[in-house]
């Protein structure tokens, strides 16, 4: 008998535009010391499934249609609201995705940790203030915070995202759960320290033997963590297996597309403009920003002193983690972020010499891509405004022609021609950016930078998105600037790659040269914490 | 190339399908509805009053509705229908003007702090400080003593002490907005500043200044009764219809409906208001629901 035995669950969403079923006939089961990963795209019911367990659904809408979930003996779909609070926490745990806005910040990371501890409902099982405290610090050290005895007294701001991440851990073990359910807890977090919390929950589940159930979306993370994978799609089990015969051979359609739709490998084609001339020169980049929420002002250099060249016609990648001044970089090569010095030398004018009114005819020429196709479409405006805006604002159109022009551009991102009149909240997320795209292209640019343009995305909505950049640069003759956290996504699309640690470039050249022989330490670091999807070897 | 579905994808934009939304909504249109009566009566009001709104007839005193008064009359003996009539005139024109000089100077005001940011914002938001604390009475009575009592001047009067708040509003909103990635996309886009205020923030400010508008009319109605009832807005024989309802308390007791006629206009016209700017911002939001 398994801990957790799930079987034909059934939850639908009860909406005004009808019934959603978010999970149907779902059945899984998870033994002590076992790790089931689910795994799915965004709207695929993984996390739908895992939150109607511990009853931490919205009803309404969601109502639990049925389904039995056997939890030692226990249906946890059955048993009452005062049961269910007892067993969150004490029996079944959860981390979330992000650490941040689960974590109260006006307490303390020590005192949030022995609450639970402290005010036990069961009064013979509760610790006094100081054993608690012991008891906690153990655990702080445990999951790996160092001086854990004086962190334990820091507030949650005063912790990094992957710390932080660290205490989510040992808030859901200190009451010894015998089921821990992860809820995509890597996804907000860099790639060196993602590989750092998958190491820790893979320990930690060997020393105290529980059973987990990891979230995810992403099949690389899920590859080196699960023993069993549940794939999910549209509320259905697509596949279920050991995690070795799912990425194997795997039998359904979807998984195949899925792990297809995993980047790997090397550009397929390189850019012909090789050997080029330079279009944009970026001499000895400074930009620095004043940090005025400490008590005096420090001066914050997010691109300390960089250099490069970018050649006509190639996808240049710009690779590091949040903070290391990547897409302040890129904006700053745009003039959208003042420099504080050095110069950005596009077809031979130096951009920083010119007041904000002399760059506006330069505009149409240096376009960006966002990384949030939800913020970066104003949200009243439809796709025909949104696209004819910059056509008429710098007459590539006239009042004449604008309605063929944007039709044009409609085909060209591959969205239909019928949906003009929509507005960004009718769109997915993949279609929302191919609009952006649209807009940026808008005004035949020659150079673009694209800022994570893929990362907000579904894999199999990456995959799309990227052969659309892809082509774009190539009929277009485009150059692009291509930031990306994501070095698998970056390898497979760029010619040529920099990376950035604290501001500084750390290390560039070409981008197969870079991952065969990667010179630099943080370089190599960054290389290794790469999950992949590769069990082959 | 010239179907007609073209020429409808070039007109459509956020205003026209607003309206479209609005006329589906039938909360909104019977607001709408409400408020143009309102305001056709009050226009007209000269030629179709019954009687003149300075007629007295003491004689008569106050007396309850009847054929000749449909509302009754007052303890003068003026006719309560004329009169709210004339009131209306007085109290829908406070309300309209005096709320669109507070919505011009705050949206204004508050979308350039907000926008520009920066020192600029400090000290404009600190002028926006300073008249918060300057006592307004004071304010408009010395507006009042320079100028003499003038109508004209009782809106601008209200206006430029209602004004502050919107202006908070709309900066606060401008400052979410100004970060927001769209914006930075505009500015790639090489869009002038004023391109970027017009077209992507002010429309981007409606829902929340919409309601706040809906809630400044009557306010700004009521503080038009409380200047009058101090001696510094209109004096009767004129009549608007704070200054009805304030004398309409005094004599509850005896003449009930020297206070619930005025009343229920004044409450019929603020239902209306809120109906209509709840419409509107649903109208002009495109993610609410479209039915």
């Amino acid at each position: 008998m398994a801990l957790l035995d799930v079987k034909d669950l059934k939850v639908f969403f009860h909406t005004r535009n009808g019934v959603v079923k978010a999970v149907d006939e779902v059945s899984f089961s998870v033994d002590k010391g076992e790790t089931l990963a689910i795994v799915g795209e965004s709207g695929s019911g993984k996390s739908v499934t895992c939150y109607s367990l511990l009853d931490l659904l919205p009803k309404p809408p969601a109502v639990i249609e049925g389904g039995i979930a056997n939890f030692d003996g226990e249906d946890l779909l059955a048993c009452s609201s005062d049961r269910m609070r007892h067993l969150r926490g004490n029996h079944i745990a959860m981390i979330f995705q992000d650490p941040m806005t689960s974590l109260n910040p006006f307490l303390t990371i020590g005192e949030q940790l022995i609450e639970p501890l402290i005010y036990h409902p069961d009064t013979t099982l509760r610790l006094s203030r100081k054993a608690a405290r012991t008891e906690a610090i153990n655990l702080l050290n445990e999951v790996g915070i160092i001086n854990a005895d004086t962190r334990f007294d820091s507030y949650p701001h005063e912790f990094s995202g992957g710390m932080r991440q660290r205490a989510m851990i040992a808030m859901a073990l200190i009451n010894k759960p015998r089921l821990l359910i992860c809820d995509e807890p890597t996804t907000a977090l860099d790639v060196t320290i993602q590989a750092q919390i998958l190491k820790l929950i893979k320990q930690l589940q060997k020393t105290r033997d529980v059973a987990v159930i990891f979230i995810s979306h992403d099949l690389g993370v899920v590859a080196g963590i699960a023993d069993k994978v549940l794939v999910m799609c549209e509320g259905k089990t697509q596949e279920q297996n050991t995690t070795k015969e799912v990425f194997n051979n795997c039998t359904s359609a979807y998984t195949k597309k899925l792990l297809s739709a995993i980047p790997k490998g090397a550009k397929v084609k390189a850019s012909e403009a090789q050997a080029g001339s330079t279009l944009i020169e970026v001499n000895h980049v400074k930009t620095y920003f004043r940090d005025f929420s400490g008590s005096s002002d420090v001066l914050v250099k997010a691109v300390d002193d960089v250099s490069l060249d970018i050649k006509k016609g190639e996808i240049f990648g710009l690779v590091g983690e949040s903070g290391s001044g990547k897409s302040t970089l890129g904006r700053s090569i745009l003039q959208l972020t003042p420099m504080t010095s050095g110069s950005v030398v596009y077809s031979g004018t130096d951009l920083c010499t010119l007041e904000s009114s002399q760059l506006l005819p330069w505009r149409p020429k240096l376009q960006m891509i966002f990384q949030d196709p939800y913020a970066s479409l104003n949200p009243r405006m439809t796709v025909y405004e949104t696209l004819a805006e910059p056509l008429l604002y710098h007459a590539v159109a006239n009042k004449k022609t604008v309605a063929q022009q944007v039709q044009k551009l409609m085909d060209a991102v591959g969205l239909d021609r019928s949906s003009v009149l929509k507005y960004p909240h009718e769109f997915s997320g993949g279609q929302r950016q191919r609009i952006a795209i649209g807009r940026a292209i808008a005004t035949n640019p020659e150079f673009i930078v694209a800022d994570e343009p893929v990362s907000a995305l579904d894999v199999t909505i990456q995959a799309q998105i990227l052969e659309l950049i892809l082509a774009l640069v190539e009929q277009r003759n485009l150059t692009m600037l291509f930031i990306s956290h994501d070095l698998s996504v970056v390898r497979s699309i760029c010619d040529r790659v920099a990376v950035m640690h604290h501001g500084k470039l750390v290390e560039q050249g070409n981008t197969e040269t870079i991952w065969a022989k990667p010179k630099m330490p943080y370089t190599q670091e960054l290389l290794q914490a790469i999950p992949t999807a590769d069990l082959k070897r | 190339m010239h179907s007609p579905s073209q020429t409808s994808q070039q007109r459509s934009s956020l205003w026209l399908d607003a309206w479209i939304k609005l006329r589906k909504n039938r909360m909104a249109l019977f607001g709408f509805a409400v408020l143009a009566t309102l305001c056709v009566v009050s226009l007209l009001t000269p030629w179709i009053a019954p009687y003149s709104y300075e007629e007295q007839d003491l004689m008569l005193g106050a007396t309850p509705p009847s054929a000749a008064h449909w509302l009754g009359t007052d303890i003068f003996g003026r006719d309560m229908l004329t009169r709210v009539m004339y009131g209306g005139r007085v109290s829908l024109m406070v309300g309209f003007i005096a709320t669109a000089v507070a919505l011009v100077i705050g949206i204004l005001w508050g979308a350039i702090a907000g926008f520009i940011g920066g020192r600029v914002d400090a000290i404009m938001m600190r002028i926006v400080d300073i008249m918060y604390a300057l006592p307004f009475m004071i304010f408009i009575v010395l507006l009042m003593v320079v100028f003499g009592r003038n109508i004209l001047l009782l809106f601008v009067a209200i206006g430029a002490v209602e004004w502050l708040t919107m202006a908070r509003i709309v900066r606060s909103q401008v400052m979410a907005l100004r970060k927001q990635e769209f914006i930075e996309a505009a500015y790639s886009m090489g869009l002038s500043r004023w391109a970027i205020i017009r077209r992507h923030i002010i429309p981007n400010t409606l829902g929340p200044v919409i309601v706040y508008t809906t809630l400044t009319i009557p306010s700004v109605m009521l503080l038009e009764a409380f200047l009058s009832f101090l001696g510094l807005g209109i004096q009767p024989p004129e009549s608007s219809w704070g200054l009805l309802i304030n004398y309409g308390v005094e004599t509850m007791e005896e003449y009930p409906w020297l206070l619930i006629f005025p009343g229920i206009t004044l409450s019929l016209t603020l239902f209306a208001l809120n109906f209509l700017g709840d419409g509107l911002r649903d109208a002009l939001d495109p993610r609410a629901s479209k039915d």
